[in-house]
């Protein structure tokens, strides 16, 4: 039932954004370890890293994509999803440092013997196992949604009060991971990591691993996310963002509709951030940064909200624009963004995909957008 | 109180709410037989809409009981579960969704499981096709059923929500205000369709249109100040010196 479900979920775009992903899984890697470094198809393994980094980037769009482009809930504490996944990452990722460390504890990270400690904390216990690890980067960021979700879309908490209690949320959890004895490094978070399923990180084949890894990771979170929309359920959500009151009096139970795209949003950006993590080698507190979140929801406003395919364009465009930009003219990015988020608020409602299918198709799908929601992310950003 | 309340599809009684001290709902009573079709007037602000915000589970009285079926407490339930009773509701300023498609809009409302676990994995059986057909036709938007319901004019709007009520199969219609902004042809079928309907479920209309009220031909109840001034066939309380008063003095 469950592969019916998948494969019936995409459209002619959707199987050739998943066939592009497939193809650059494989082609990019390639381009890095086969091709030699003369030639005009290889791909230094800066470049493979860099790419590897904007796809989980991707990847954390599209999970902000379900929420707010399907559901109306404009979520500005998606970052603190996608770091949680990546501090759970990052955890199996210390512990497998093993006695290679500074201070050589078989069991403890470096930190953990600076700050004295004698064992290790509960919430550590397992990380040394990679499958207890991985489901923990889908787990805690999930299980933290389901709560906070529960609390709060029980409570009909929704519009700017909702996005300004997810700003709270990564903006308290900011302060918390920046605590010492929060037992997760503090200020410096966790680096200095040396194996992934005992491959060497550095490695460059480990690397086009994790590119492959983190593309493949993304065509798998499109078809989810296309199956969840393209269901009657995801009809529920899009009903509930344009009309939620009618949707209810029409007998849908609102909160538990919102609660099932929410969850699995998260549990989407936590995969995203432990895929991150291994690429960037380190994962610190400032992955918490309300601005972080607020970034993610630009990526999704540029691409194109509520398309799935545009949030994936925005993100990877978006950023490689900033690092260009902190390239040549570090001080203009933020400028940059700030002015790209107002164009495309003001001219392109419906993003880069909604520009594209306006120009080449001749038709612009009429949909509705919700304009209050757009403000929203204007008045917090 | 229950023993006054049986026989009755809905019993509304002494029921009162408040808003920042305004009483919009004052000491209102009203029951609706099974099978029976009402017709509410009464000038703007009367309360009409308020007491289906009380019905359906939008708005909760300070106090008065509110009983469908003789029995089941509207005034615990949330608006979900009021809808799954079989009460549907028509919104004033006409409430449809904009970024689905006229089919998918009825698709939503037709009756069926409401949970989300269903949802996703629901597909649409060759019956439920047929229902959506069959209400398309009535509300005659066959022709239109890929359009966007955002394309829609205001009175193909109407039409849709009452479309989409009459997909959640409920035993009891609370149709607010159903020929607001619709031309003289098509208040004339409106009212022909609420008759079709009033012939196997119970409805409760609210109605400006007085034309529109005769044409249904049925027991009217003129709400006032939030509770029932009169009650009686619609010459009767057009010639009752209070409704007159009422509705000349304003
Ligand atoms: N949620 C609310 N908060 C404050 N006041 C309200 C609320 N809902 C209704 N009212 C007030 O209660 C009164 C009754 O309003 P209601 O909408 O029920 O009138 P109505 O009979 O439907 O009028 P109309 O014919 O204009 O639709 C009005 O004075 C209105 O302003
Ligand atoms: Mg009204």
């Amino acid at each position: 039932m469950i592969t019916t479900f998948l494969i019936d979920s995409l459209d002619r775009r959707g199987r050739v954004v998943v066939a592009l992903l497939v193809a650059l899984a494989l082609l990019v890697p390639a381009g890095n370890l086969l091709v030699p470094e003369g030639s005009a198809f290889h791909v230094s393994t800066y470049q493979l890293t860099l790419c590897g980094k904007y796809l989980t980037y991707a990847l954390l769009a599209l999970s902000v994509d379900l929420v707010w482009g399907y559901c109306g809930i404009l979520s500005l504490g998606h970052g603190a999803f996608f770091a949680l996944g990546g501090y759970a990452m990052g955890m199996y990722l210390m512990r497998q440092i093993g006695s290679r460390g500074v201070y050589a504890d078989p069991v403890l990270p470096d930190f953990m013997v600076f700050l004295n400690w004698k064992e290790l904390p509960w919430f550590w216990q397992g990380f040394d196992m990679a499958w207890y690890a991985f489901l923990m980067v889908a787990l805690v960021p999930g299980v933290l949604a389901f709560l906070f979700g529960w609390l709060s879309f029980r409570s009909r908490v929704t519009g700017v009060y909702l996005s300004i209690i997810t700003q709270a949320l990564t903006y308290a959890l900011l302060l918390a991971f920046f605590r010492n004895d929060m037992g997760f490094g503090g200020n410096n978070g966790l680096t200095d990591f040396k194996d992934i399923l005992g491959f060497p990180i550095q490695a460059p084949g480990t690397r086009a691993a994790l590119f492959s890894a983190s593309a493949l990771m993304l065509a798998l979170g499109f078809v989810v996310a296309s199956a969840v929309v393209r269901s009657k359920l995801g009809k529920v959500l899009i009903a509930i963002r344009d009309a939620e009151s009618r949707t209810r009096f029409i007998g849908y139970r609102v909160e538990h509709y919102k609660l099932f795209v929410w969850t699995l949003s998260a549990a989407m950006a936590g995969i995203a951030g432990a895929l991150y993590v291994p690429q960037v080698g380190i994962i610190n507190p400032s992955e918490f940064d309300p601005a972080a979140s607020i970034e993610a929801v630009i990526w999704v406003a540029v691409g194109g909200r509520g398309t799935l395919v545009g949030p994936l364009i925005g993100a990877v465009a978006v950023n490689f624009g900033k690092t260009w930009f902190t390239g040549v003219l570090p001080e203009v990015w933020l400028y940059a963004l700030g002015a790209l988020f107002v164009v495309v608020t003001l001219f392109l409602p419906r993003g880069i995909v909604g520009l594209w299918e306006t120009v080449v198709t001749g038709r612009s799908k009429p949909a509705k957008e919700p304009d209050e929601a757009g403000e929203k992310a204007g008045e917090a950003a | 109180m229950t023993g006054k309340a049986e026989g009755s599809l809905l019993y509304l009684d002494d029921v009162s709410v408040s808003f920042d001290g305004f009483r919009a709902i004052n000491r209102l009573s009203l029951v609706l037989e099974p099978g029976e079709m009402r017709a509410i007037i009464g000038p703007n602000g009367a309360g009409k809409t308020t007491m289906m915000d009380i019905i359906t589970g939008k708005t909760r009285p300070d106090t008065g009981d509110v009983l469908f079926d003789g029995s089941v407490d509207l005034t615990r339930l949330d608006e979900a579960a009021i809808a799954n009773l079989g009460i549907g509701r028509k919104f004033q300023k006409p409430t449809v969704f904009e970024s689905h498609s006229v089919e998918d809009n009825i698709a939503l409302a037709l009756k069926g499981r409401r949970g989300a676990l269903a949802a996703l994995f629901h597909r649409r059986s060759a019956a439920e096709q047929g229902r959506i057909d069959a209400l398309l036709a009535t509300i005659r938007l066959s022709d239109k059923r890929d359009l966007l319901a955002a394309r829609l004019s205001h009175g193909q709007k109407q039409w849709l929500e009452i479309g989409m009520l009459l997909a959640q199969e409920p035993r009891l219609l609370l149709v607010d205000e159903p020929a607001a902004g619709m031309t003289d042809a098509e208040t004339a079928e409106t009212a022909i369709l609420l008759k079709e309907i009033a012939k196997t479920q119970s409805v409760v209309v609210v109605e400006h249109d007085m034309t529109f009220v005769r044409a249904l031909g049925v027991k009217v109840t003129v709400l006032h100040e939030g509770s029932v001034l009169a009650e009686g066939s619609l010459d009767a309380v057009s010639a009752n010196p209070k409704v007159i008063e009422v509705y000349l003095g304003r």
